[in-house]
């Protein structure tokens, strides 16, 4: 299977950055669509610095990537995550190709 | 083609399928129903299927385990959340441990299955699968699909090489 090859730091990082539950959280919000750090903030229960202090942790794994715009900073998953996600779906997709394949020689021999 | 039309969601990591086949609609419902049948088409020749249970109805559960070329199995189940037939068809497949329980914490794909008659003697078979994350989906695929993966990739590749030469 082809999944990228991550060295250990990486994985290090990866491994830190998603061991906490509010980072996973945040990094499954930033994956449906961007979000402000501020609009972030607003889901937690915990101060603003806090929550960029969590947002920081998960861009230094590569999770998330963080742009300025204007005065917010906009949080974003990372497209490489999201390009497994279709890579994965691409594997997937083999996967029913080929049953469709059999299905349509059993079909075949009814003739 | 038997594949039409294939469309991918990311963000709700879904897939869905359009094949068609030339066979009736309650003909192309036998290879979900019936056990035997379904065995010779859900896991690749190299890792087979073998569904030991298969209540199909609604309400009902299968369970199954597929045989590697070592002789590894790995379990799955699928519970009929709708059956409707032989039009349509929900289930929940998840993966099971070495009895056949459940393993939850591996999460569950939902797939929605229908069948609709093109014209007399052609089906169109639409199949959607949502993943709850892409752990799970990678973990779908790791399971037992390698083997059946490559062979797809290799037959698509022969395909192409055939058509090139063309």
């Amino acid at each position: 299977m082809v999944v990228d090859q991550l060295s250990e730091s990486e994985v290090d990082r990866l491994f830190h950055a998603l061991a906490d539950r509010t980072r996973r959280s945040i990094v499954l919000r930033a994956i449906s669509e961007e979000h402000s750090v501020s609009a972030l903030a607003a889901h937690y229960a915990m101060s603003f610095a806090a929550v960029q202090k969590h947002v920081s942790v998960l861009e230094q794994a590569s999770l998330v990537t963080k742009e300025k715009r204007g005065r917010e900073q906009i949080v974003r998953a990372n497209r490489d995550a999201v390009r497994k996600a279709r890579h994965l779906l691409d594997e997937y997709e083999l996967i029913w190709r080929q049953r469709i394949d059999r299905i349509t020689e059993i079909l075949a021999e009814d003739e | 083609m038997a594949v039409i039309s294939t469309e991918k969601d990311l963000e709700a990591l879904s897939l869905t399928i359009v094949a068609e086949f030339d066979a009736a609609v309650e003909r192309v419902w036998q290879i979900w129903e019936d056990p035997r049948q379904l065995e010779r088409w859900w896991g690749p020749p190299t890792y087979p299927a073998t569904f030991d249970k298969h209540e199909f109805r609604e309400g009902g559960s299968s369970s199954y385990y597929m045989t590697g070329p070592e002789g590894d199995k790995s379990g799955g189940w699928w519970k009929f959340t709708a059956i409707d037939s032989p039009r349509r068809l929900e289930f929940d497949d998840g993966f099971a441990d070495e009895s056949g329980a459940p393993m939850d914490e591996l999460g569950e794909t939902h797939a929605v299955v229908t069948l609709e008659e093109v014209e007399a003697g052609r089906t169109r078979m639409t199949v959607a699968s949502s993943f709850e994350s892409a752990d799970q989906l990678q973990q779908m695929i790791e399971m037992g699909m390698e083997e059946g993966l490559k062979e797809a990739m290799g037959q698509i590749d022969g395909i192409l090489a055939e058509r090139a030469r063309v």
